[in-house]
C-alpha cells in the first residue's frame, strides 16, 4: 500500500460504522444553495437526522457534464440566485456544527482551479470538511490535488466506471480515500428503475483489485435497490431522488425519503 | 564555442500538452473511450490505405485541392496589401469543418461506432457530420443550442434532409457551450456504439491533435499555391478563432516559418469593453472547460461566462489547447474583431469581389483589413476564407435591412 493508508478518513471511518451497526451506509447528495442557502443546509442536516451517514455536497457548475436534468436544474438554480464558492464552506461549517456526519464536496475540477487548490484544500479543512468527490478529474490527471490531500490528510474520492480498465481500477483504488465512487451504469445522474448488473461486476472487479470501501451511485432512488446494493458494497449514494424531494416538497419531504430510504440499509 | 540549440519544431507537438495546456480532465466513464480512440487514431495515422482512402474522398467529395483566390478589389481597402483567400467556402457543404469530419467519420468506422453524434454552433459542422453519415450509412444526432437553431434554421433544415436529428439543447445559455455539455453526456451513455465527433481543436486528448491533423491540410496546400503563385511565403496568414480549427487548419504549415506572422481573429461582439464578446484569449484566463486545460472567459469561481457574437460560430467561451499555447509562446496573435466590423468586412467582400463569406470568416477579413493598413502594399495576407455566407443570408439581411417587410425580416 502507498503512504496514503497513514491518513486517517473519516469518511472511511463511518462507512465502516455503519456495516458494524447495518448492511452499510447511505450516502447522500444535494448541491449547495438550492433552493436556497439556509434551506440547503436545512435538507443537509434532515438527511443525517434521518439515517443518512455521509454527505456528499454538489458545488453548482456551469458546465456540469456529468450530471443528468434534475441536477443540472437546482444547481443553475443556485447559480442563478447568486451561488459563490464561499457559499460552500459556509454550508459545510453550518452543518458540522448541528450534525456529526462527514461531508463531502463533489466539485467539477475548474472552480478549485480557480480558488486554488492548495487554498482551497485549507479552506475546506478549515471549514470542517472531509475532502473532495472529483468527477471530472481522474487520477492521472490529478497530480496537484494527490499531493494538497496528502498536505491536509483530505479525502479524495475518485471514479471507477463498467468501462474501466483492471489498471484503471487499481489506480482509483489506491488513491482513493474514504470511498470508491463507483458508478453502477454509463450514463449520468439521474433516478433509474433497474440498475442491472454491471454495478455487482464492478464492485466485484474493485474487490479483486484491493477495494475495502466501494460505494455505488448514479440511478439509485429506492430502498430496495439500496437493499440490493448493500448485499454486495459498501455503500449507496442517492443523488436526483432526494433533489428532486427537496424540489417538490422542501425540507420536510426531503426528510421524509431520506427515513424512507434508511430502511434499505437494515439488515 | 556556443553550443547551438536545438531547432524548434513547433509542428511537432502531439499532445495530450501543449505547454501547461491540454490533457484530459473527464469523467472516468468516458476515459476508456478516449483511450479507444487514441489507440485507433495512431493506427490510422500510421496506415497507408488511411490516407489513401481519406485522400481520395478529398479529391472526390470535398472537392480539394480547394483553391486560392486573389482579391484586388477588396485589397484596395486593405492598404493595397495583397490579399490571398484559402476558398474553404468552396468545399462539399460549405466550410472547412468536412476535413475534421471525414477524417473522424473514417476512424468510427474502424472501430465498429455506427452512431456519430455532434455538437454545432453555426451549423456548419453539424451539416458536415450529418454529410459524413449519410455517406457512410450512420445514425447521426446533432445538439444545437435552442439560440442557434434559431438564427441558422437554414442549417437545421439541411441537417434534417440529410437524416440527422437535431436535438435542440435547452439548458444553460443555450448556445455552443451547451451544445458540448449535452454531447458529452449522450457519449457517456451510449459509448459503445457511439463516436462523438467533435467539431473544433478542443475538448479532451486525442481531440485537438486529431482534428488540427485533419484540417491542417489546408495550411500545407495553402503554403504551396502562395509560393507558387508568389514566389514566397505571405508575411501574414490571418484566420478567425473561435473554437480554432480553420485557425489551426491555416497556421499550421507555417508554424515553423517565424517569419510569417499568425494572427488569429477573436470575436469581439459589441466589444471586449462590454460583456458582450466572446473573446477567450483577449479577455480570458487559464482554467479547465469541456475537458482540457486552455484559456476561457470565467469569473472569479471558475464557472463560464456567457460569451456573444453575431457569429454562432464563434460564440463559444473557450478556445483549443493548442492556441492557448501558441498566444502563451507569442508564435501567434489574437485580436478581437467587433460584430460591426466583421458585418463591414462581410459587405464589402460581396460588393468588391462576388464572395459571399461566413460570418465567422468575415472576423478574418476584417482582421486582414486592419492589418493591411498597417503593413502597406508590400505586403501578402493569406486569409483563411472557412466558409461561405449562405447559411447567414437572413441574419446579413436584417443587420443591412434589405430582406422585404413580407419576407421576414
Amino acid at each position: 500500500m502507498t503512504a496514503i493508508g497513514v491518513i486517517e478518513s473519516p469518511v472511511a471511518s463511518a462507512i465502516e460504522a455503519s456495516r458494524r451497526s447495518r448492511a452499510g451506509a447511505l450516502i447522500g447528495y444535494l448541491p449547495v444553495g438550492f433552493p436556497t442557502l439556509d434551506e440547503s443546509i436545512d435538507a443537509a442536516v434532515a438527511l443525517v437526522e434521518n439515517g443518512v451517514d455521509v454527505l456528499e455536497l454538489g458545488i453548482p457548475y456551469s458546465d456540469p457534464v456529468m450530471d443528468g436534468p434534475v441536477i443540472q436544474k437546482a444547481t443553475q438554480a443556485s447559480l442563478d440566485a447568486g451561488f459563490r464558492l464561499r457559499d460552500a464552506f459556509t454550508a459545510v461549517e453550518k452543518i458540522r456544527a448541528r450534525v456529526d456526519a462527514p461531508i463531502l464536496l463533489m466539485t467539477y475540477w475548474n472552480p478549485v482551479v480557480q480558488y486554488g487548490v492548495a487554498r482551497f484544500a485549507d479552506d475546506l479543512r478549515s471549514a470542517g470538511g472531509a475532502g473532495l468527490i472529483t468527477p471530472d478529474l481522474t487520477v492521472d490527471s490529478g497530480a496537484d490535488w494527490l499531493a494538497e490531500s496528502d498536505r491536509t490528510g483530505l479525502d479524495r474520492v475518485f471514479l471507477a466506471a463498467p468501462t474501466s480498465t483492471d489498471e484503471r481500477l487499481r489506480l482509483a483504488v489506491e488513491n482513493s480515500r474514504g470511498f470508491v465512487y463507483t458508478v453502477s451504469t454509463m450514463g449520468t445522474t439521474g433516478a433509474r428503475a433497474e440498475l442491472g448488473l454491471a454495478a455487482e461486476k464492478l464492485v466485484a472487479r474493485l474487490r479483486s483489485v484491493g477495494s475495502t470501501s466501494a460505494c455505488v451511485g448514479i440511478g439509485v432512488s429506492t430502498a430496495e435497490q439500496i437493499a440490493e446494493i448493500l448485499g454486495y458494497a459498501d455503500g449507496a449514494i442517492v443523488g436526483s431522488a432526494l433533489v428532486r424531494a427537496l424540489a417538490e416538497d422542501g425540507v420536510d419531504g426531503v426528510a421524509r425519503l431520506a427515513a424512507q430510504l434508511a430502511t434499505g440499509t437494515g439488515r | 564555442m556556443t553550443v547551438e540549440a536545438p531547432p524548434t519544431h513547433l509542428r511537432d507537438e502531439q499532445g495530450p500538452f501543449f505547454g501547461e495546456f491540454g490533457g484530459r480532465f473527464m469523467p472516468e466513464s468516458l476515459i476508456a473511450a478516449l483511450d479507444e480512440l487514441s489507440a485507433a487514431y495512431d493506427d490510422a495515422k500510421a496506415d497507408p490505405e488511411f490516407h489513401r482512402e481519406l485522400t481520395e474522398l478529398h479529391r472526390t467529395y470535398t472537392g480539394r485541392p480547394s483553391i486560392i483566390t486573389e482579391v484586388p478589389r477588396f485589397a484596395e481597402h486593405a492598404g493595397g496589401a495583397r490579399i490571398l483567400l484559402k476558398r474553404e467556402d468552396l468545399n462539399h457543404t460549405g466550410s472547412h469543418k468536412i476535413c475534421n469530419v471525414l477524417g473522424q467519420a473514417l476512424i468510427a468506422k474502424r472501430i465498429g461506432k455506427t452512431r456519430l453524434i455532434a455538437e454545432t454552433g453555426a451549423g456548419q459542422h453539424g451539416v458536415a457530420t450529418a454529410t459524413a453519415a449519410a455517406l457512410f450509412g450512420m445514425e447521426c444526432v446533432v445538439y444545437m443550442g435552442e439560440v442557434d437553431t434559431e438564427r441558422q434554421a437554414l442549417n437545421v433544415a439541411r441537417m434534417r434532409l440529410l437524416g440527422a436529428e437535431v436535438i435542440p439543447v435547452t439548458t444553460g445559455t443555450r448556445t455552443l457551450k451547451d451544445a458540448l455539455n449535452e454531447a458529452f453526456r449522450d457519449w457517456v451513455a451510449n459509448v459503445e456504439n457511439t463516436h462523438y465527433l467533435l467539431g473544433t481543436v478542443a475538448g479532451p486528448h486525442p481531440f485537438p491533435v486529431m482534428v488540427r491533423d485533419f484540417v491542417k491540410i489546408i495550411g500545407e496546400e495553402a503554403r504551396q499555391q502562395v509560393i507558387d503563385l508568389t514566389g514566397s511565403l505571405p508575411d501574414a496568414v490571418v484566420a478567425c478563432v473561435g473554437g480554432g480549427s480553420n485557425a489551426i487548419g491555416i497556421f499550421h504549415a507555417f508554424l515553423d516559418d517565424p517569419e510569417v506572422a499568425l494572427h488569429g481573429f477573436e470575436a469581439g461582439g459589441d466589444g471586449v469593453d462590454t460583456l458582450r464578446h466572446a473573446a477567450s484569449i483577449t479577455m480570458g484566463r487559464p482554467g479547465v472547460l469541456h475537458g482540457s486545460r486552455s484559456i476561457m472567459l470565467q469569473d472569479e469561481d471558475g464557472q463560464t461566462i456567457d460569451s456573444h457574437s453575431i457569429s454562432a460560430g464563434l460564440d463559444y467561451p473557450g478556445v483549443g489547447p493548442e492556441h492557448a499555447w501558441l498566444a502563451s509562446i507569442g508564435r501567434a496573435t489574437y485580436t478581437p474583431v467587433t460584430d460591426a466590423a466583421a458585418m463591414q468586412a462581410f459587405r464589402l467582400l460581396c460588393q468588391t469581389e462576388g464572395i459571399i463569406p461566413a460570418i465567422e470568416s468575415a472576423h478574418a477579413l476584417a482582421g486582414a483589413i486592419e492589418l493591411g493598413r498597417t503593413l502597406g502594399e508590400k505586403a501578402t495576407i493569406l486569409v483563411n476564407l472557412s466558409g461561405r455566407g449562405d447559411k447567414d443570408v437572413e441574419t446579413a439581411g436584417a443587420y443591412f435591412g434589405v430582406l422585404d417587410a413580407g419576407a421576414g425580416a
